[in-house]
């Protein structure tokens, strides 16, 4: 089973096999309310962590995506562009924005595990 | 006029109301009429104008000649003028009342200004006709030039910017430009506040600068230290706006500016509230570098649909010499717009716009301006500023302001005093609408949560403002009480249409109509098709 992990602009990350699976989470999509438009990453691309990756656009407003870890980009989810409300319906499922083949997987060290996301997101108010 | 309604039904449906509440069978509700496509009123055959039929000529077109008709509506000009008038009867406008969307100032247009931009002398001149000809055109520029000047307290502007972002642009420009002079042309990141505006990164990143946010502090401004940490020598500028989108006048302004150019750095400070603070405070006294000016914000010329923008930019002394042609010159007595000779330094960026700018835009801000007076200009920033913390003190007994303390020119509201009440921002917003106000700007900026800015601007009077706050607080009331948040989900209730649904128009908008093929011999009123 792999381990999924949280950073504090609300991305998680699952990593198998040195393969992470990036999305948002519940919280951030609630807050984003009905998302209308996601742009992922390019396949191939290679990204930093904390670089801005991919776009999600709701009702509300625009958000960048950052990688929560650095590595190459092996995967995008491109059905998102058909059914963006994915990432209302199941964030932590079918609305998976890319996948990422960690370069430095140490980095996953600095990110958070659910039981303290849920209590960052409670600090939130 | 309004059709009866039974208001019992309301409370019970979800975002969806039941037709039963407010259907007709003709669409029309009460006297406000359904308006159809243009192409769906017309017929072929029918025609405003009695026209000879045209002489046989040779055709010469070749092969070129079209087939078939080309589509025109054909309609009675009495069709055409009531299709006109009730499109216009639709657009909720400042003419029609209060508009009270912070950070747009939609305030009143003053009709002398109008009246002004349409003299002969200055409506019905051509930007090709000789200068000669246009002597008091050109000057009018240069005394505008000469206003905005002493009132930002800068030594130069550029004119001819067509909007705000246009502004924004010229001045990112400017700055690019004098780095690439200065051999520093590697310093490519731009410092965005989070509250500043949003077309701030956007101007950074359409220029190629990347872009690195500093967040704002709790109490609304710009985090200092954050900023002071991110300088460095690969900053080219920071993009401020001030006051900022929280209604907040960015007090540590002056560190800023003295930390910018210790870093080698430009200031660009965002002067789309500047309505809130002209004739009270001078931006060159604060160290900018440049600042762009909406005249249809701070000096009253239309705005959002009425008329184009437009957004003179003051520069600096080390950023003046890069400013966009044509640059405004006095030879002896004539005036002139310099293009390429050597009054214009080599170093301008070139040209930013057809011609020399929003001309017409240019007359009614001169006329706001002059009618006003030096002190009139103050009084506006003052008045504007006494407005919002007038509805500000109002509205906190009931709602939630984002942060302590007075406020500039517009006033900023949480969706605190909404929690575990079922009812939304824009469930609130909507409920604005059935009382008769056009709702504030929500959900902007940000950084505050679910929120509601508020810019009355100095061209309401108390009373006004009293019946605004009045709709306001009994709205708040109503949520708060609970066992009402039905109500507010089916919002608005009585406006020509119902909640729209903004999710499906962003996933599948129809961006085009598409008209039913025509049948031979039919030439009745063209129908959408469906999708």
């Amino acid at each position: 089973m792999a381990k999924v992990k949280y950073t504090e602009e609300h991305e998680w990350i699952s990593v198998d096999n040195g393969v992470g699976t990036v999305g948002i989470t519940d919280y951030a999509q609630e807050q984003l309310g009905d998302v209308v438009f996601v742009e992922v990453p390019e396949v191939g691309r290679t990204i930093a962590r904390g670089e801005a990756v991919a776009v999600v656009e709701s009702v509300k407003a625009a958000s960048d995506i950052y990688a929560p870890v650095s590595g190459e980009v092996v995967e995008a989810n491109g059905t998102l562009a058909d059914a963006p409300g994915n990432v209302n319906l199941e964030p932590m499922g079918n609305g998976w924005f890319f996948k990422v083949r960690l370069s430095n997987p140490g980095e996953l060290d600095g990110l958070m595990d659910e039981a303290r996301y849920e209590a960052f997101v409670k600090s939130l108010g | 006029m309004v059709q009866s309604i039974d208001r019992s039904q309301g409370r019970h449906g979800g975002v969806v109301p039941s037709p039963a509440v407010s259907e007709t069978s003709t669409g029309n509700r009460g006297l406000q009429l359904e308006e159809r496509l243009i192409f769906e009123y017309a017929h072929a055959d029918r025609s405003g104008v009695d026209l000879p039929p045209p002489p046989r000529v040779k055709d010469r077109l070749g092969g070129l000649r079209r087939r078939g008709a080309i589509g025109l509506p054909g309609l009675a000009e009495p069709q055409v003028v009531q299709h006109y008038t009730r499109l216009s009867q639709k657009n909720y406008a400042i003419d029609s009342g209060l508009y009270p969307l912070g950070s747009c100032t939609m305030k009143h247009n003053p009709r002398l200004n109008e009246r002004m931009a349409r003299l002969p002398g200055f409506a019905d001149v051509h930007p090709l006709q000789p200068q000669s000809t246009v002597q008091g055109a050109i000057e009018l520029i240069a005394t505008l030039a000469d206003w905005l000047t002493t009132l930002t307290g800068m030594p130069a502007v550029a004119m001819s910017p067509a909007a705000g972002a246009h502004g924004e642009m010229c001045g990112m420009m400017a700055i690019a430009a004098a780095l690439a002079a200065a051999g520093e042309g590697h310093r490519k990141i731009v410092l965005v506040p989070e509250s500043a505006h949003g077309t701030n990164p956007a101007t950074a990143a359409a220029l190629g600068f990347t872009v690195k946010p500093i967040p704002a502090t709790t109490d609304g401004h710009v985090d200092v230290a954050a900023f002071k940490a991110a300088l460095g020598p690969d900053v080219a500028a920071i993009m401020l706006t001030n006051p900022n989108t929280c209604g907040l006048f960015e007090r540590d302004i002056r560190e800023v500016a003295d930390a910018v150019r210790a870093a080698g750095a430009y200031f660009y400070c965002d002067g789309a509230n500047y309505n809130a603070i002209v004739g009270r405070v001078r931006p060159g006294d604060l160290g900018v570098d440049c600042m762009h000016i909406n005249l249809h914000k701070t000096f009253s010329t239309p705005h959002g649909g009425g008329g184009p923008g437009s957004g003179p930019v003051v520069l600096s002394e080390r950023l003046a010499p890069f400013a966009p042609r044509p640059w405004v010159v006095r030879d002896g007595d004539a005036w002139r717009l310099a293009e390429e000779d050597g009054a214009v330094a080599d170093t301008s960026l070139g040209r930013l716009k057809a011609f020399h700018g929003q001309m017409g835009m240019f007359v009614r801000a001169l006329a706001y301006m002059l009618s006003h007076g030096a002190d009139g200009l103050r009084q506006v920033a003052e008045d504007a500023v006494l407005n919002a913390n007038y509805v500000m003190a109002r509205l906190k007994a009931e709602l939630t302001p984002a942060f302590e303390g007075p406020c500039m020119h517009e006033c900023l509201f949480d969706d605190g005093f909404l929690k575990d009440t079922g009812v939304t921002t824009l469930d609130f917003a909507k409920a604005m609408i059935d009382e008769g106000y056009h709702p504030m700007t929500m959900y902007f900026p940000l950084v505050v949560h679910g929120a509601m800015l508020i810019e009355p601007t100095e061209t309401q009077g108390k009373h006004a403002l009293d019946e605004f706050c009045d709709a306001m607080l009994h709205l708040a009331r109503k949520a708060k009480s609970g066992a009402t948040a039905d109500e507010f989900r089916a919002a608005p209730r009585f406006a020509p249409r119902r909640r729209l649904d903004e999710t499906q128009a962003a996933r599948k908008p129809v961006l085009r109509w598409r008209p039913t093929n025509r049948g031979p011999g039919d030439d009745g009123p063209l129908r959408q098709a469906a999708e």
